[in-house]
C-alpha cells in the first residue's frame, strides 16, 4: 500500500515537472523576443529592454528555468503584468468561483446522467432508451459556448427568468452549471448505459435475480456498485475537460472565475498570469487524479497493488 | 488455405469489403451522416458557386436584418444579415471551409504523431514506452483548450498556427489506443514467426504490425474530427482563430453575442450548422466503428 502510494506520488511529481517545463517554455515559443510578446507591437526598444530585465529574460535560459521552478516551489508564481500583483493571489481570489461552478456542473451532470444511463440500459430499446441516447448524442455534438448563448437567448432574453451574467445566488448558477455540465452529462449517460448493459449480463446478476431479489435491489445494490470504478476513472480524466470548459463558460456568463481570468490575461498579453494559471490548474488536476487512484482501493477491495 | 491461389484471396478480400459496405449502409445514422457530410463538403468546395452573396460584402441597409419569413421580413437574405449587413447564409457556406480544413488536417497531424508514438511505445516497450506514456500524462495534465488558447495566444492566431496547435495537442488518444493494440499483437504467433524468419524491427513494424493498427487508428480519427472542429470553433469564438473578415462559424457566433436581445439569428444559425456538422461526423464515425471494430465502442 505505502509502496504503491509512493510510486504514484513519484510519477505525479514527474508529470508536474514536465508540466512546469511546458509552461516555462510557453513564452519562449513566440517568434522573436518574449519581452516584446508582453508589450504592444510598436513598443520602443527601451521599454522592451526594461521588460526583459523585470522578467529576468536577460539571464541564460537554464537559469531562468531554475528561478521559475524554485520560485514556484516556494509559492511564488510571478507577478501579473496587468494587475501588478502576485499572480498566485489573483488566482486564489478567482478560484472559489471556478470551484463552485465546476462542482455544480459535475453534480448536475451526474444527477441527470446516472439515472438516465441506468434507465436506458434497463429499458433497452424502449422510448426511454432512445430519448436518452438522442440527448446524449446531441449533447456530445453541441459546442458549449453556443449552448450557453442559446440558454441566454431562451431564459434571459425570451422569458427573462434567469440572469444572463455574473455570480450570486442559485439563479446565477443554473445556466452556467448546466452549460458546462452538458458534455459530461452526455458522456456519462453513454458510459453508464453501456457499462450497465455489460454488467446486467453477468452471472452474479442472474444469481441475484434467481434468488428472488426485486429488480431495483439488483440494479442499485449489485449492478450500480460495479459501475463506480469506471465512472470515477472517467470523472477524474474528464476533470481536465471540465476545467477547460470553464474557460469558455465563464467567458459567456461573465462568471468571475479562473477561466475568464485566463482569457482576459491572454488578451492583455499578461503571460506571467497565463503561465501561473496553467501551472496551478495542472497541479490541481494531477492532485485529484492521484487522490482518485488511492481511493480506488477503498471503492474496490479487489484491487491489489502491483 | 495453403492451396489458395492469389485470385481466391482477392475474391475473399473483395467479399469482406462488400459485406462491410452493406453493414455500413444498413445503419441509417451512418448513411444520414455521410450524405450530410458530402453535402457540407461539396458546399465548402464549391462555396463560390453556391453561396448567394459575397460573404464579406458589407451593406448597412441589411444590418441585423431578420431571416426571410421571420418578423414579417421579406428581405434579401434567406437567413438574415449580420451586424455589418453581410449575408449569414453565405458566410455559413464559406465558414465550412475553415472548420472542415482545420478538423481534417489537425486530425491527420495528431493522428500521425499518435500513431508513431503508439507504435514505438507498444513495440519497443521498456524505456521508450515509459517516456512516451509519461509525455502523454503531461499532455493530459494540461486541459487541451487551456493549452491551445495559451499556445495560439503566444504564436499568434492564423490558420497555420491553429492547425499546428490542435495537431500537436491531440496525439494522446491515438498513442494510447495504438499502444494497446500493438502490445497485444506483439504476443501473437504471426509476429513471432516473422521474427523467427529474420524479419528486423523495421520490417516487422511496417509489414506486419502497421496493417493491423490501421483500423483502430481510423476509427479513433473519425471520432476526433468532430472534437477538433468544436475546439477550432471555440478558439475562433474567443478571437483566437482565423481572423476576420474571413467567416468562421465560431467567429460568427461571437459576432452575434452582442446582439442576442435584438437579433437572435446571427448567433443561432452558425451554431446550428456547427452542431449538425459535428453530429453528422459522429454518426459517420460511429457507423465506421460498428462496422470495422465494435470492440472500440465506449
Amino acid at each position: 500500500m505505502i509502496r504503491y502510494i509512493i510510486r504514484r506520488l513519484a510519477l505525479s511529481l514527474l508529470v508536474l515537472f514536465g508540466v512546469s517545463v511546458v509552461v516555462f517554455g510557453l513564452i519562449h515559443l513566440a517568434p522573436g523576443d518574449p519581452a516584446r510578446l508582453m508589450l504592444y507591437d510598436t513598443a520602443p526598444e527601451e521599454e522592451v529592454q526594461a521588460m526583459r530585465k523585470t522578467l529576468g529574460l536577460d539571464q541564460p535560459l537554464y537559469l531562468q528555468y531554475w528561478l521559475f521552478l524554485s520560485n514556484a516551489l516556494r509559492g511564488d508564481l510571478g507577478q501579473s503584468l496587468y494587475y501588478k500583483q502576485s499572480a498566485l493571489r489573483i488566482i486564489l481570489e478567482h478560484l472559489p468561483a471556478t470551484a463552485e461552478l465546476t462542482f455544480a456542473a459535475l453534480i448536475v451532470s451526474l444527477v441527470v446522467a446516472v439515472p438516465m444511463g441506468i434507465l436506458s440500459a434497463v429499458r433497452r430499446d424502449t422510448v426511454w432508451d432512445y430519448a436518452g441516447m438522442l440527448l446524449a448524442t446531441i449533447g456530445q455534438a453541441t459546442p458549449v459556448f453556443w449552448l450557453g448563448l442559446m440558454f441566454i437567448l431562451l431564459f434571459s432574453v425570451q422569458w427573462t427568468v434567469l440572469p444572463s451574467s455574473g455570480r450570486g445566488g442559485i439563479e446565477n448558477l443554473i445556466m452556467p452549471a448546466v452549460t458546462l455540465g452538458a458534455p459530461l452529462m452526455a458522456l456519462v449517460t453513454r458510459l453508464v448505459r453501456s457499462g450497465m448493459l455489460d454488467i446486467l449480463g453477468e452471472d452474479y446478476i442472474r444469481t441475484a435475480r434467481a434468488k428472488g431479489l426485486p429488480r431495483p435491489a439488483v440494479v442499485y445494490r449489485h449492478a450500480l456498485r460495479n459501475m463506480l470504478i469506471p465512472l470515477v476513472t472517467v470523472i477524474g480524466l474528464q476533470l481536465g475537460a471540465l476545467l477547460g470548459g470553464a474557460v469558455i463558460t465563464e467567458t459567456i456568463f461573465a462568471w468571475p472565475g479562473v477561466g475568464r481570468l485566463v482569457v482576459t490575461a491572454i488578451t492583455a498579453r499578461d503571460y506571467p498570469l497565463v503561465q501561473a494559471t496553467t501551472l496551478l490548474v495542472s497541479v490541481y488536476f494531477v492532485a485529484i487524479n492521484l487522490l482518485l487512484d488511492v481511493l480506488y482501493v477503498y471503492i474496490d477491495p479487489r484491487i491489489r497493488f502491483a | 488455405m495453403s492451396a489458395a491461389s492469389p485470385e481466391a484471396v482477392d475474391v475473399k478480400v473483395a467479399a469482406r469489403r462488400d459485406r462491410l459496405c452493406v453493414r455500413f449502409l444498413r445503419s441509417r445514422r451512418a448513411v444520414l451522416g455521410s450524405v450530410f457530410l458530402l453535402v457540407i463538403g461539396l458546399g465548402a468546395v464549391c462555396a463560390g458557386v453556391i453561396a448567394p452573396a459575397d460573404p464579406e460584402a458589407v451593406d448597412v441597409n441589411y444590418r441585423l436584418q431578420p431571416p426571410r419569413g421571420a418578423a414579417l421580413s421579406f428581405g434579401k437574405f434567406l437567413l438574415g444579415g449580420d451586424q455589418l449587413g453581410r449575408d449569414i447564409l453565405s458566410r455559413i457556406v464559406y465558414g465550412a471551409r475553415i472548420s472542415l480544413t482545420v478538423g481534417v488536417t489537425a486530425v491527420l497531424l495528431s493522428g500521425s504523431l499518435g500513431l508513431l508514438f503508439g507504435l514505438l511505445a507498444g513495440y519497443y516497450g521498456g524505456r521508450a514506452d515509459e517516456v512516451i506514456m509519461r509525455l502523454a500524462d503531461i499532455q493530459l495534465a494540461i486541459p487541451t483548450i487551456l493549452l491551445a488558447i495559451a499556445l495560439v495566444g503566444v504564436l499568434g492566431p492564423s490558420l497555420r498556427n491553429l492547425i499546428l496547435v490542435l495537431g500537436m495537442t491531440g496525439w494522446v488518444i491515438y498513442a494510447r489506443t495504438i499502444r494497446g493494440v500493438v502490445l497485444s499483437l506483439r504476443e501473437q504467433q504471426f509476429i513471432e514467426a516473422a521474427r523467427a524468419l529474420g524479419s528486423g524491427d523495421g520490417r516487422t513494424l511496417f509489414r506486419y504490425i502497421l496493417p493491423n493498427v490501421w483500423t483502430p487508428a481510423i476509427v479513433v480519427a473519425s471520432q476526433q474530427v468532430g472534437f477538433m472542429i468544436i475546439l477550432e470553433s471555440a478558439l475562433s469564438f474567443l478571437g483566437l482563430g482565423v481572423q476576420p473578415p474571413t467567416p468562421t462559424w465560431g467567429g460568427m457566433i461571437a459576432d452575434g453575442r452582442g446582439y442576442l436581445a435584438t437579433a437572435w439569428h446571427v448567433t443561432t444559425f452558425p451554431g446550428l450548422a456547427l452542431m449538425a456538422t459535428v453530429l453528422a461526423i459522429n454518426f459517420f464515425g460511429d457507423g465506421l466503428r460498428d462496422v470495422l471494430d465494435p470492440r472500440l465502442r465506449v
